[in-house]
Formats: structure tokens, sequence, C-alpha cells
């Protein structure tokens, strides 16, 4: 658990590897059954979800992809300055 | 084009230093089945391979597997970064940290170097599935072996996820052999490499 990370952060991020996890397989379940709608719906609607979780999380605690960078209320470019992923915290 | 996600695919929060532990860890980073390997496997035999949702596969797989080689080097290194000196002699992790400290390098639990030799892009995408289907199944030996190594649950939970990523990936490759014999003629499948001898036949569009 990384302590410079509140709880509420903590949480989100948790869910972003959630949700993210659905639609990793999700995507690798459709690269071979392309033609499954009822997978196509599920992707659809936790791709959307984690869309959105990814976008919150850039907004209150800074971005995890370049992508969402400018969802950033910081002046700072925090891309830099936020602890990595080895560092732990991603609960 | 590959874009970096700041976090990893799942969690690894380690407290406590193992040395002995990172040392046979480390083999999923660097050695025989690991992830590197399988990055570089996948991500190198798509240019060869004439089917859509099989190169399709084999980029998502590919891409999956930077994920875990991410979250292997994250477990060797927070099971090393606080090591003392005294710990690092008495253990087997001396030899390693002589040429890296506490660096991350790819290499086998026995020390011997990450090599390309280690996997096959073959030109052939039955010769290559069949190679991908096989690496899934020895990496999740690995990580079986790993597994009975392990007795601290930090470690244990990311390791049980890579390993049911193995399973699944197996999954997905035989799914993709599928999709090739499916486009080939089932009297013979090896009549052609379909990535090479005719386009045509291959539905290439």
């Amino acid at each position: 658990m990384n302590a410079q990370f509140s709880n509420e952060q903590q949480k989100l991020l948790h869910d972003i590897g959630i949700l993210d996890f659905v639609v990793v397989e999700l995507t690798e379940f459709l690269d071979t059954h392309p033609n499954d709608r009822n997978a196509l719906e599920y992707f659809n609607h936790y791709n959307r979800m984690s869309d959105q979780a990814k976008k919150e999380y850039a907004k209150k605690f800074g971005p995890l992809t370049i992508a969402l960078a400018s969802e950033s209320d910081c002046n700072n470019w925090d891309w830099a300055t936020l602890p990595m992923p080895w560092e732990g915290g991603c609960v | 084009m590959w874009n970096y996600e700041r976090r990893l695919q799942y969690p690894v929060n380690i407290k406590d230093s193992n040395a002995n532990l990172a040392q046979v860890i480390i083999s999923q980073y660097g050695g025989p089945d690991g992830e590197m390997g399988a990055s570089m496997r996948y991500l190198s035999q798509r240019y060869a391979c004439p089917y859509r949702e099989v190169s399709a596969i084999l980029t998502d797989i590919g891409t999956e597997e930077l994920a875990h080689l991410e979250m292997v080097a994250t477990i060797v290194h927070q099971l090393t970064k606080d090591l003392s000196m005294d710990e690092i002699e008495a253990s087997g992790f001396r030899n390693y940290y002589v040429d890296h400290t506490v660096g991350i390098w790819p290499q086998a639990a026995g020390g011997v170097p990450f090599n390309a030799c280690e996997f096959q892009s073959k030109g052939d995408i039955i010769t290559d599935l069949m190679e991908d289907m096989a690496a899934e199944q020895k990496a999740r030996t690995t990580y079986d072996n790993i597994l009975r190594l392990i007795h601290d649950n930090d470690v244990c939970e990311p390791i049980r996820f890579l390993r049911q990523r193995e399973v699944v990936h197996f999954q997905r490759f035989g799914e993709a052999l599928r999709i090739v014999q499916d486009n080939l003629n089932s009297k013979n499948f090896y009549a052609f490499n379909p990535g090479f001898d005719c386009d045509e036949c291959a539905g290439k569009k």
C-alpha cells in the first residue's frame, strides 16, 4: 500500500483494475469470437465504465495515460511526478 | 504503436524482503518460459500471420504479456529493494547483486541471460500457434513450481493471477488454431504455408 494514496484513491484504482480486467478478458475473447453479440454488448458496457472511471481518476488524482493528461486540474506536469506502479499502492 | 498505462494489471504490494524468492521469480522476467520471451514471441509472430482475428489475438495477448513483465519486475523489485548487506551475503542473491545491485535485469533463475533463442517466430502460423500453446503451458508449470516455494500471501496472490492468465491464453491460442484450420483444407492442413505460399488460398483480402 502506498502511503501517499488516500482511501478514495485506493478504492478508485482498485475499481479500475477490476473494470479493465474485464475489458482485457473480453477483448481477447472477442478476437477469436468476433461475431458473439452478447460478448460485444458486455464489452461495450464495461469499456464505457472503465473509461469513465479512468477519467474520474485523472481529474482527481492525475492521469494514468497521456491521453487523459488534459483531464487533470493540476497546473503542473504531474505525469512526471506521480508515483510509479512498482512503488505499490495499486490495491 | 503502444501507450503506457501508469498502473499494474494486478496489484503488487509486498512488505517483506526475500532474496531467495526474488532469485527464482526473476525467471519469469527473463527465463526460458518468462514474460519477456512470451511478449516478444507473440508480437514477432504477427507479421507472417494471414488471418486478422489471429493477428489480433497475437497483438492483444502479446500486449498483456508486457503488463505481466512489469508485474514480475515489480515483485522482484519489492522483494529486493530493502535487502541489507547481511541478507544479501547470507542468500544466494550475492551473485546477482555483484553485477546488478538490486536493479532488474532479464535472466533465468540459474543466471542464464535472456536470449531470443528461447522463442521462435517460424513464419508458419500453424507452427507458431503450436509453440504458443506449449509456451503457455510451460509458463503455467513454472508458476506452479514458484507457488510451491512461496509462503508469503503478498507474493502468492499476483503469482496466482499470472498463472491463471496462462490458462486463459492457452484456450485463446487453441481457438486461434481452430480459426486457421477452418480456413485450410481439412484433408491436409500442411499442403502449403498460408503466410507464404498462396495469398488467395489463405483468404487474404
